[in-house]
């Protein structure tokens, strides 16, 4: 019969776009990006960590500037105010520079507690996360 | 046939809608527990602003749909704490010891256009909600503050930018964007703001750490001097 056919006809498709639907949506969920959630100029450095066989380093600047001005870390402890731009050796920190200049047990926790600093996920990639708004060739 | 591969697509769709709730009910449970286990002295170093003990989640970071219409977009949740944020590894067991972003934002003043960190950190350091050292180590010390404004005339019709050193120098040091980002002479900074969202001159900070270059009437906030040309009535 026509009729029937048609109906079969107009299920099949219907199946079909309910396939694609799902299809569709399992990859959506997969593609959102996770770091979406990262807190404002959360920066992930990971140059050499997990070369090392340790996990990337997450720097929270919320956390540190509710305790310090901007000034603290990029005057007085020589950062430079351009993601990629510090050289960070865990030599250095231990040995009171950079973040050791306060990370020695003194004004903050030392370097011994590996994985508060170095607490982040497998295969990050280094640089400024969570929502940053400038971008670009002239990336500082 | 026809019902069981209807039933396996719904078991499949099912599983999936669930999947994020699953894992936002699962989460923050290992997260409780070691956090009361972990010292005061390990979670936060120094100067701390009085922390707010297990205070209610607010709405904007709780609430799978929206309770007025559950099919209204909701937006996702922001400042989700350390072992939820999607860059910390959540297997860690010293990220539950990391301090949640809420605890602290709760009590701040917020920006109005809620982006970036959705903090407005001037009014927050002005009113004293957060009381950041100027010196490493001394807490006593104060900044070097500079009261000068500078005003410049956009080539466009939005109105003139006040660039207020007021509010910068409370932050930061004269060296860190002098000469390097701008030199210090009036008229030797040229600027657009397409080299701004790229990251340069302003865009250095302001959209990445400072507020975002979206927030336009905190910088274009002048109105123009000049008159407008054209007949007069």
């Amino acid at each position: 019969m026509m009729e029937s056919d048609l109906r079969t006809h107009s299920r099949h498709r219907f199946r079909r776009f309910m396939r694609a639907g799902i299809v569709s949506l399992a990859l959506s969920m997969l593609a959102i990006p996770f770091s979406l959630h990262a807190e404002y100029g959360d920066v992930v450095l990971n140059k050499r960590a997990e070369k090392a066989g340790v996990r990337p380093v997450i720097f929270p600047h919320w956390f540190h500037r509710i305790r310090f001005r901007c000034k603290v870390c990029h005057s007085e402890l020589g950062f430079e105010m351009r993601a990629g731009a510090n050289d960070v050796l865990m030599w250095d920190i231990v040995n009171g520079k950079f973040c050791g200049m306060c990370h020695n047990n003194q004004i903050a926790w030392g370097p011994e507690n590996c994985d508060l600093c170095h607490s982040g996920k497998q295969g990050l990639e280094s640089g400024i996360h969570g929502g940053d708004s400038t971008m670009g060739p002239g990336r500082w | 046939m026809n019902h069981l591969s209807k039933l396996i697509y719904f078991a499949l769709l099912s599983v999936l809608m669930s999947a994020p709730a699953a894992i936002a009910a699962t989460a923050p449970q290992p997260a409780k527990g070691s956090a009361a286990k972990a010292t005061p002295a390990q979670a936060a170093p120094v100067a701390s602003p009085a922390p707010v003990p297990q205070q209610p989640q607010p709405a904007m970071a709780g609430a799978a749909a929206s309770p007025f219409n559950r099919l209204m977009k909701v937006a996702p949740r922001r400042h989700l704490p350390p072992p939820e944020d999607g860059l910390r590894d959540p297997t860690n067991v010293e990220t539950a010891l990391l301090q949640p972003p809420l605890e602290v934002y709760a009590s701040l003043p917020k920006s109005q256009g809620d982006l970036g960190n959705g903090i407005n950190w001037v009014a927050a350091l002005n009113d004293g909600k957060i009381k950041p050292r100027w010196d490493r180590n001394d807490p006593t010390a104060e900044p070097m503050v500079m009261d000068m404004s500078v005003v410049r005339v956009p080539k466009g019709t939005m109105p003139d930018v006040v660039f207020p050193h007021k509010q910068h120098t409370e932050w930061l040091d004269c060296s860190n964007c002098h000469p390097a980002i701008f030199v210090p002479q009036k008229g030797a900074n040229q600027m657009n703001m397409a080299a701004i969202i790229l990251g340069q001159k302003c865009g250095v900070c302001h959209g990445k750490v400072a507020f975002p270059v979206s927030e336009c009437r905190r910088c274009h906030s002048q109105p123009k001097q000049v008159a407008a040309k054209g007949p007069q009535p």
